[in-house]
């Protein structure tokens, strides 16, 4: 019995200060932000490594997801012959929630765990200690420039998955569906205000700095052996799912 | 070298790309391009004003030619509306207001019914004719008061 308590003590300790440990991982992070020599080229390359090998994966799953949302929501509103409202059904429901949430979801499949598993093998097969006897500093070269990419590259994933999955459900709604072109653009543009896309835009932001932030973090603190990083990547992939998940539903609250 | 060019050129279209995304949802959906609207404020005093809202569409005929800029009490007594109207829409000096809803549930609006003058309102001028919306909620208490009576 004492021992349970004793042992249930020692977890809440040590979750705390993982915690604790990945805030001050990730403020010192950012603070070299602001600490030359700035790292441009790298920042650039990791653009490229996250953002833009994110792309086809972002595009493929807006386009179903417009195309479905459109089917479903159809189905549903003409049971009470509300079928006008099938454009602002669906772009309310992507720009809002569904494109942020899910664009996030995909992030952390295709570039969340390269990053941890990245940065656990450049630790397992030392190159971290080679950048530091190169004078270079790891943190700003590895983990900055990563986390940063991730903070950039999503919002515009984001918007990019918006858009497809409008056109996708336009295309779903009026030319399979019937319902009328005029109606459909016309109500959505009705209805749809700025504070929409910005809630959508800010909750994007937070997601990729989530995303960066956790990531970097799981590969860093790997135990280095090949375990470790396999350990970690599948640690960082769940952990970061579970985050978006419910930090989705914080920001939601606040932006309601 | 040359691959980190290119490099540099794909990412540079990709936050084009992003960014041009984010500018077509602000603009087309989000209506940034309309903050600056110009137009002329008209002022109307309403018994009620059931339920419209700033942002309100004001219609005359069935299309839109302005939006209701705010919505005051007046004399702890009255609702004070003020409309803005599109430049080139001109409205006669006995035309009259009346505030209505879009469907049978759908939201509410300003309708203009155009009179016979051949004055026109200027910009700051004040409606004279004002009609209160039809509350369904009365409507139907009046019918079975009636119905009560006979």
């Amino acid at each position: 019995m004492i021992t349970a308590i004793g042992q249930l003590g020692r977890t809440v300790i040590s979750g705390v200060e993982k915690l604790g440990d990945a805030t001050l991982f990730a403020l010192d992070t950012l603070r070299l932000l602001f600490a030359p020599p700035w790292q441009g080229k790298h920042f650039i390359m990791q653009i490229y490594a996250v953002g833009v090998g994110s792309l086809i994966i972002i595009i493929i799953t807006g386009a179903f997801t417009g195309m479905v949302l459109s089917l479903q929501g159809y189905h549903m509103l003409v049971k009470v012959g509300t079928e006008a409202l099938l454009g602002p059904a669906v772009a309310l429901s992507l720009i809002r929630e569904l494109g942020p949430v899910l664009a996030a979801l995909m992030f952390v499949g295709r570039a969340g765990s390269s990053i941890t598993a990245e940065i656990g093998i450049m630790r397992v097969t030392e190159q971290m200690d080679a950048l530091e006897m190169m004078a270079v500093n790891s943190q700003a070269r590895v983990m900055l420039t990563r986390v940063i990419a991730c903070a950039v590259s999503l919002p515009l994933l984001v918007a990019i998955f918006d858009v497809v999955g409008l056109f996708a459900g336009y295309v779903i709604g009026v030319d399979m569906l019937g319902v009328n072109s005029g109606v459909y653009i016309g109500e959505t543009v009705d209805k749809i205000t700025l504070s929409d896309i910005e809630a959508g835009l800010v909750k994007s932001l937070y997601f990729g700095l989530l995303v960066g932030v956790i990531t970097t973090y799981m590969g860093q603190r790997a135990t280095a052996t090949t375990e470790g990083v396999a350990k970690a990547t599948t640690q960082a992939v769940m952990l970061c799912s579970v985050m978006v998940l419910i930090l989705d539903y914080i920001i939601t609250s606040f932006y309601l | 070298m040359q691959n980190y060019k290119k490099i540099e050129m794909i990412v540079g279209v990709f936050v084009l790309v992003g960014i041009i995304s984010i500018s077509w949802l602000a603009i087309e959906l989000g209506g940034v391009g309309g903050v600056g609207t110009k137009g002329y404020k008209l002022i109307a005093v309403f018994d009620d004003a059931g339920g419209v809202r700033v942002g309100s569409d004001v219609l005359l005929a069935g299309v839109t030619i302005g939006k209701v800029v705010s919505v005051t009490l007046k004399d702890n007594e009255e609702a004070l509306m003020v409309l803005n109207i599109n430049d080139d829409v001109q409205i006669t000096t006995d035309s009259s207001l009346s505030v209505r809803t879009k469907g049978l549930i759908g939201e509410k609006f300003v309708r203009v019914n155009q009179g016979a003058e051949e004055e026109y309102l200027a910009d700051g001028d004040e409606f004279d004719d004002t009609e209160s919306p039809i509350n369904l909620e009365d409507m139907i208490g009046k019918y079975i008061f009636s119905g009560d009576a006979k």
